[in-house]
């Protein structure tokens, strides 16, 4: 028990000495979901509002597959750009495995599909509030797309952010493709699982309070964003 | 783009008549007014001619082709506003419309000023309370200066002074050379308003009159009923 309240002690005095090594962890942990996230919506957002307005065939097996995926275990994805960026497979040459890039790749690859499930689940719900009036006034399907996306921006900032969440938050992935590499790889969830096996629990436990710090914020923050903006915007 | 012209134009969702063989032609010049009791299927043949539902049978022409489009609006039952300011939901409809930059500004403006809603030009428009919603729904689709203005129930749920507001601005547009076609089961109003009415019951068109016609010696006898009911 002494020891646990210790390393709690240790880990506070860490954070707030802002020790060099867990900022380094933290801010590439930033870096990478942050990336991850950014890029995910770029696509992720766009495909979802598209989705929502438009019909063609396959549609309903496009997003029930759609929502599958945003269950995608991390592990299998991990795996899976393992195999494409290792030495032997088809993106081998770009020799990016075990790098933060890889790592970037691995979490768009994990959030992309939520992105984009849960914007054309936002953008569909105003698409049919807003059909008619659209229609009416002439838009297009695009022009309805980008009219939805804008108008829904305050839900959206909050997929986005539990894009990012996700991204953070997960480890299977980025252990795999990232390797763990003091100093080069080494993310808060992936350092948190080497020093806890390891049993330098300060620095695990630091990483951990921030962590779920982050988590906490990030969803204080969306639901601050949303709640204002009803007000503000109805 | 007038005459509409309706040619035995059936409507049916789900194997349910809506809309049962309407025929008729609506001229340029006196305003229409769509008469009949809740669900007579005013606001789905409103739709109809709007472009917005197409008919199961029959046809819609506009002066003989079916491409009337570009010059129409309407305002909805329920209007929807965009989550933008009151003048950004104007200037919105005449980007689509391709209207220049800063003539769209200019006229958002004037038409917001003409109904009366200036001074809430800049608030967001969905905070705005239902006849202020409903207002600028009309201006919105005036701004577009359009041949032909579809109004579906544009007073209903508002007070009397709005209602007065709001007739008053349709006579407006109506006197600009705006083709008025308007829905209402407001009996006062259709007589205030109409030039000549189109009676609605149960899906089909029961009779078609000029309003002092219309009020005197109604024709159908659905009609006839339609008017005693009308309260002291
Ligand atoms: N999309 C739809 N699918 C199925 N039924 C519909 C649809 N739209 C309208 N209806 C039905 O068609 C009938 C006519 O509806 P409509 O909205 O045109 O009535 P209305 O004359 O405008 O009535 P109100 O005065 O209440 O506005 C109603 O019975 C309604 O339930
Ligand atoms: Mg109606």
């Amino acid at each position: 028990m002494g020891e646990i309240t210790q390393a709690f002690a240790v880990a506070g005095a860490m954070i707030l000495g802002l020790d060099p090594k867990l900022v380094e962890i933290v801010l590439l942990s930033l870096r990478v979901s942050l990336t991850a996230a950014l890029i995910a919506s770029v696509i992720g957002l766009p495909l979802g509002a598209a989705i929502a307005v438009s019909r063609f065939p396959g549609r309903r097996a496009l997003i029930v597959v759609l929502n599958a995926l945003m269950g995608l275990p991390p592990v299998v994805v991990g795996l899976v750009v393992y195999l494409l960026l290792s030495r032997a497979g088809p993106l081998g040459e770009l020799g990016i495995l075990f790098t933060p890039s890889a790592m970037v790749v691995a979490q768009t690859i994990l959030i992309f599909p939520i992105v984009a499930a849960l914007s054309r689940q936002v953008v569909e719900d105003a698409w049919q509030e807003y059909r008619e009036q659209l229609r009416s006034l002439g838009a297009g399907p695009l022009a309805s797309a980008v009219t939805l996306l804008q108008d829904a921006r305050f839900s959206l900032v909050t997929i986005v952010l539990a894009g990012f969440g996700r991204a953070a938050a997960e480890v299977g992935a980025v252990i795999i493709v990232g390797g763990n590499i003091d100093g080069v790889t080494r993310v808060m969830t992936t350092a948190i699982a080497l020093e806890t096996s390891k049993g330098d629990l300060p620095l695990a436990l630091g990483l951990g309070v921030i962590l779920i710090s982050l988590v906490l914020a990030l969803n204080a923050g969306a639901y601050w964003i949303k709640e204002a903006a009803q007000r503000r915007y109805g | 783009m007038l005459p509409l012209t309706l040619d035995q134009v059936s409507f049916a969702v789900n194997g349910r008549t809506l809309i049962e063989r309407v025929s008729v032609e609506v001229g340029a010049g006196p305003r229409t007014i769509i008469l009949g009791p809740n669900g007579a299927g005013k606001s789905v043949l409103m739709r109809l001619c709007h472009g917005l539902l197409s008919p199961t049978s029959g046809s819609i022409l506009w002066r003989g082709t079916n491409t009337g489009r570009q010059r129409q609006a309407m305002v909805f039952q329920r209007p929807v506003m965009l989550r933008r300011s009151a003048l950004a939901n104007v200037t919105y409809a005449l980007k689509l419309a391709a209207i220049a930059p800063r003539e769209r500004e200019l006229r958002a403006q004037d038409v917001l000023e003409a109904v009366g809603l200036s001074h809430l030009a800049e608030r967001p428009a969905r905070m705005l309370s239902g006849g202020e919603q409903q207002r600028v729904a009309l201006a919105r689709a005036w701004a577009l200066n359009p041949e032909v203005l579809f109004l579906d129930e544009p007073t209903a749920n508002l007070d009397p002074g709005a209602v007065r507001d709001i007739e008053s601005i349709i006579a407006q547009i109506h006197a600009s050379g705006t083709k008025i076609i308007m829905t209402t089961h407001n009996l006062g109003q259709a007589r205030r308003l109409a030039d000549e009415i189109l009676f609605l019951y149960q899906g089909r068109l029961a009779e078609r009159a000029a309003v002092e016609r219309f009020f005197r010696q109604p024709a159908s006898p659905e009609a006839a009923s339609f008017l005693r009911e009308e309260m002291p």
